[in-house]
């Protein structure tokens, strides 16, 4: 019963991965000899939790043909059994997840690039419960309600459509989709290489390898890359041709052992050329371990390259086209090159009894392989009204039956696999079931121009055989063998050989493919698929083009043909005929989409590589960060700098640390670590002149010795940055940033000095990393300072704004009576290596004077009780300083952003100002973002006439307050507005922005 | 990625290298004051934005640190030309 054809098929559904005496059944499809795999070696492997026998060499796809399994996955939108398709990378159906535990599950990858390895497990993908019993298949009867664009129109129902969110969205997000992400971080490292070379060539075919021999024979640093484990391309499936004399699988063996013997050539299997991008560098995506049944932990799992080549050659093949008719997309019809190929390189025949559908010559070369096999070619349906070239003729002469004109009407599933298709003849309506298991299909082929178009080459139309072929190159860039329109062995070799100026191989033995245009039937209807990835028919595309969608890339966007993993690699050019066709426009002039990188799916892990976790961004501590640590400071992040935000003690939460450490200050003393403040030294004879021309406040004025508030606008006129300008010296000042902008603003000002005012003799260096900051403030700050500075820091000595170099505890350091707390307040800046050093003899001081240290979170409150804005924070990039209560610096000239204060608009009355409020519930602390309106029970729509920015609970005034910004703020202090929240509308009084101390008495002590 | 030359370092550097600061040549009015608003605006917003060569600065951040002049096709990234600051667009 097994030999007989009738019921091949259904033993097989019994028996395949079940267990058999204890014994694996051995494969059902693999042919007695040829091919390339290791008939010896059995590599056990599962397909979703079924149990197999595979080949050394195999790679997935192969594998599961030779068990017979055609059904490997659903489609995306109707839940349609789908089978292999193709044996490459452009496979659109077989996706499959990898599990290899721990983290290591990798979905939707090709089971035509997956090799096989000893208990390799792989699943299918869509479908719920199982691959057999899919009931998300159900929504195949909806097929006629879910039309192209179904998603658009449907999502852009009323508000009333209350089912539809609650209902069907859910059900229609769960069942689209292709794979799953695993939930657990990847354990894997990922490297990143730079290369530079004379020739790179992607694609190690006979074109590539060609290419490669010329080059590196002449001596050029030569890297041939190829996305599979095996070079060699067309040659691995190559049994008849002689090259140079010898069988062609002998050359490609001496010619690979020919490259490897050269030590400035590489040969990189396992990689993809994935990108080509400006002025000649190259993705390329190499995988390491992928194929290993058990991979050494040293190695990473892949690594990307980037690599600038001289000249790039570009030998990456050609695409067979499949063909669109009703049920194309059956498990069990493939392409005929795909069978051709299974059977040649892999040693499978991928079905018993076949039927070829083509509309190109090739097909006859896989009906004549397979036959020889042993397969029963039981006809060869050629589209095209006449079939009578050498491989046609050739197909006759071997008994095969050849129907030209005709016509493949349907096709009919037994179970999960085809069982027959109905034929007919182009004119005469005579159709006929013809019983198969296999059917073979070819509408041409699609030269690879992936990468010579991502490189901006120009692409030329062929009519006479309906291709793309690469045009005006970029620069550097060259295209040869099949992906340059070469149809046979013979002119891959020469293209690739006159590339590098080789001599051209002599090819015998080829009977040669005529070549012709593809077909596609402009009215096929019904399950007559485009895009098999997407479920894409031919229908879909025409309705498209019907609703006004002409430009292709619209197309695509309405359908979502083309998109997915496979990128429409096999369906695209039968999309694209379609499209002309309906709108009635010759091809050419539709275009193409856009190809972009990458050509095929590249992972998270290779592109991320090791900048993720630690290595993600640079993690910034201060030079008193251990200092932190010790005194149990909780941290948050600012930037990329770790900041102590509060400093808990035994049963403290936040809050009750940061009222302690801010009353505490405001009683006594507190110690802060203001290191991350930018530090910029502006140096010269002409400093004071560049920071006048830089910031709102009179610069030009100060004195040596003196500090100034400065505010940095934007040349729109907009509040950019803020700090302290400490002038040392008639030519020397020392200016500070915000932690955020230090960067930008050093930035900032190099553009102006160098680009702007050359002709100004100033020099900028950054000193962020010099000095640390300790900032003491508080009443008895300078009680807990003086006995260890060697010099008077009194009020007279060094009142308010002043600036001295100070030993301070023996350590050198740069003091600034400064205050961001609105405490008498000093900032010592010390030699970063001197920090800890100043920190342990300020600390004890501060114990015994009563104070303490505090964090971010006490400093925001220090400063909002004071009414200090932070910049950022107050300011959004549309703040003025006017609207900030800030003037222009006396006897100011012309500045960066002073123009721009003059626009009407910067002088509207109604400009959102920087105010107080002060909530009804003194015990309530708003929200920062809420909005503030004028009624209680704002109607939808209303307009926000500012929004809360900073809000806190302040111990000094034992209540909550907040800033705001508010349209016309300073004209409505007294108001009574209100920030409507979800829980209710918050009554507040509109208050000036400054909480405590508005005479500054504390500041000046 | 694109490869620019800089004409301080005199070498070929990787784009990773740079920042972008922008169309190159556009004049500060020298009295912004005397600047009517509609001439601000311009000076402010309005770019060409061409298809085709640009003028456009770059900073080379992570080398010299100055910034330069480049002429660069938008179309095919091809650079033609690289300056300093204050020389004449060739």
């Amino acid at each position: 019963m097994i030999g007989s054809p009738r019921h091949e098929g259904m033993m097989q559904r019994l028996l395949v991965g079940r267990m058999f005496q204890g014994r694996l059944l051995p494969e059902s499809m693999r042919t007695a000899d040829g091919g390339r795999v290791e008939r010896r070696t059995d590599i056990r492997f599962s397909f979703d939790g079924a149990d197999y026998l595979g080949c050394g060499g195999d790679t997935l796809a192969s594998a599961l043909l030779a068990n017979g399994v055609h059904l490997v996955g659903r489609s995306m939108k109707y839940h349609r059994p789908r089978g292999i398709v193709a044996a490459g990378a452009e496979e659109p159906n077989a996706l499959v997840a990898v599990v290899r535990g721990g983290g290591r599950t990798t979905p939707n990858l090709r089971a035509t690039q997956v090799e096989l390895f000893e208990g390799l497990e792989a699943h299918s993908q869509n479908r719920w419960p199982s691959l057999n019993t899919d009931l998300g298949a159900l929504v195949a009867l909806a097929a006629p309600l879910l039309p192209a664009g179904f998603y658009y129109k449907t999502m852009m129902g009323p508000r009333g459509l209350g089912l539809w969110h609650r209902v069907f969205e859910p059900l229609v997000r769960r069942a689209a989709g292709l794979g799953r992400a695993p939930r657990v971080a990847d354990p894997d490292r990922y490297a990143r290489y730079y290369a530079h070379c004379d020739v790179l060539v992607a694609g190690a075919g006979p074109a590539g390898i060609a290419a490669a021999l010329a080059a590196g024979r002449g001596g050029a640093r030569t890297i041939l890359c190829d996305e599979q484990a095996e070079p060699g391309g067309a040659l691995l499936s190559e049994i008849a041709a002689l090259i140079d004399g010898i069988p062609a699988r002998e050359w490609l063996a001496q010619s690979l052992a020919e490259l490897a013997a050269m030590p400035h050539v590489r040969v990189m299997p396992r990689t993809t050329a994935f990108g080509c991008y400006p002025h000649n560098m190259v993705g390329l995506a190499e995988r390491v371990t992928d194929h290993l049944a058990a991979p050494s932990p040293d190695q990473p799992r892949e690594r990307l390259w980037r690599v600038r080549a001289r000249r790039i050659v570009l030998a990456t093949g050609a695409i067979e086209r499949p063909l669109v008719f009703p049920g194309n997309d059956r498990p069990g019809v493939m392409l005929a090159g795909a069978a051709r190929e299974y059977l040649l390189r892999w040693g499978v025949k991928v079905g018993s009894r076949v039927v070829i559908a083509t509309a190109c010559d090739t097909a006859y070369r896989a009906a004549l392989d397979l036959a020889t096999a042993g397969v029963a070619v039981k006809l060869v349906v050629d589209l095209r009204a006449a079939a009578d070239g050498p491989l046609p003729q050739a197909a006759r002469a071997a008994g095969i039956a050849v129907l030209a004109g005709g016509r493949v009407l349907g096709t009919h599933l037994r179970g999960k696999r085809l069982d027959s298709v109905l034929l007919g003849r182009g004119d005469d309506g005579r159709r006929r079931w013809f019983d198969c298991d296999a059917l073979l299909m070819c509408n041409g082929w699609t030269p690879a121009v992936h990468l010579h178009a991502q490189a901006r080459g120009a692409l030329r139309w062929e009519g006479e055989r309906g291709v793309f072929l690469p045009g005006e190159p970029a620069p550097g860039v060259e295209s040869i063998g099949a992906c340059n329109g070469a149809t046979d062995l013979a002119m891959a070799l020469a293209q690739g050989a006159a590339s590098g100026g080789g001599a051209v191989p002599v090819v015998e033995g080829e009977v040669p493919a005529l070549p012709g245009p593809a077909h596609v039937d402009a009215a096929v209807a019904g399950d007559a698929f485009v895009d098999f990835q997407n479920d894409v028919r031919a229908d879909d595309v025409r309705q498209a083009v019907a609703e006004g969608f002409h430009a292709i890339e619209h197309v695509k966007r309405y359908t979502a043909g083309g998109l997915g993993t496979d990128q429409g690699k096999t369906g695209n050019m039968n999309l694209l005929a379609l499209a002309a066709a309906a709108r009635g426009t010759p091809i050419p002039e539709l275009g193409t989409t856009t190809f972009r990188p990458p050509y095929t799916p590249v992972s998270f892990g290779t592109l991320a590589g090791p900048a993720r976790g630690e290595m993600f961004d640079p993690v910034r501590t201060t030079p008193l960060h251990a200092q932190a640590v010790a005194e149990g400071a909780v941290f948050e992040d600012v930037g990329q700098w770790k900041r102590a935000r509060y400093f808990p003690q035994a049963g403290e939460d936040m809050h009750a640390a940061v009222r302690r450490e801010v009353a505490t200050t405001r009683a006594a003393a507190g110690l802060f670590d203001a290191s991350t403040l930018g530090k910029i030294e502006v140096v010269g004879p002409d400093a004071a002149i560049f920071l006048d021309r830089l910031y709102l406040n009179a610069i030009a004025t100060l004195k040596p010795g003196r500090c100034r508030y400065g505010v940095m606008l934007s040349e729109a006129g907009f509040v950019m940055d803020d700090g302290v300008m400490a002038r040392l010296a008639p030519d020397r000042f020392h200016v500070t940033t915000t932690t955020s902008g230090a960067a930008h603003v050093l930035a900032h000002m190099e553009d102006y000095r160098q680009t702007e005012w050359p002709e100004l003799r100033v020099w900028l260096t950054s000193t962020t990393e010099h000095w640390a900051v300790l900032a003491v403030q508080g009443p008895r700050a300078r009680d807990v300072l003086a006995p260890l500075v060697a010099g008077d820091i009194s009020a007279a000595a060094l009142p308010h704004m002043a600036v001295r170099d100070l030993k301070v505890a023996g350590i050198p350091a740069r003091m600034m009576r400064v205050s961001f707390s609105g405490e008498q307040g000093f900032e010592v800046n010390a030699p970063a290596r001197h920090a800890p050093a100043l920190w342990d003899a300020l600390r004890p001081r501060i114990a015994a004077a009563g104070g303490t240290v505090y964090g971010t979170e006490a400093m925001h409150v220090l400063r909002a009780e004071k009414g200090y804005i932070i910049v950022g924070q107050e300011t959004d990039g549309t703040v003025t300083p006017g609207d900030l209560g800030m003037a222009i610096g006396r006897g100011k000239g012309d500045f960066i952003g002073r123009r721009s204060l003059a626009r009407p608009d910067m002088l509207a009355a109604d400009r959102r100002q920087l105010v107080g409020l002060l909530s009804d519930d003194p015990a309530l602390v708003l929200e920062e973002g809420a909005q503030i309106v004028a009624q209680s029970a704002p109607p939808p729509g209303t307009k926000a006439l500012g929004h809360v920015t900073s809000s806190y609970f302040s111990p000094a005034l034992g209540r909550s307050i907040a800033l705001a910004l508010l349209a016309g703020g300073r004209e409505r202090t007294g108001e009574r507005l209100f920030v409507p929240l979800a829980r209710g509308s918050i009554g507040v009084a509109v208050a000036a922005p400054v909480f405590l101390d508005p005479q500054g008495g504390r500041l000046h002590v | 990625m694109l490869l620019i030359p800089c004409p301080f370092c005199a070498m070929d550097r990787p784009e990773a290298e740079f920042r972008h600061a922008g169309e190159a040549h556009l004049t500060r009015p020298p009295d912004p004051a005397a600047a009517d608003d509609a001439a601000w605006a311009d000076f402010l917003y309005h770019r060409a934005n061409p298809r085709g060569v640009i003028a456009e600065r770059w900073r080379h951040v992570h080398g010299c640190g100055r910034f330069i002049n480049v002429l660069r096709d938008t179309v095919s990234d091809r650079i033609l030309a690289s300056y300093r600051p204050g020389e004449k667009r060739p």
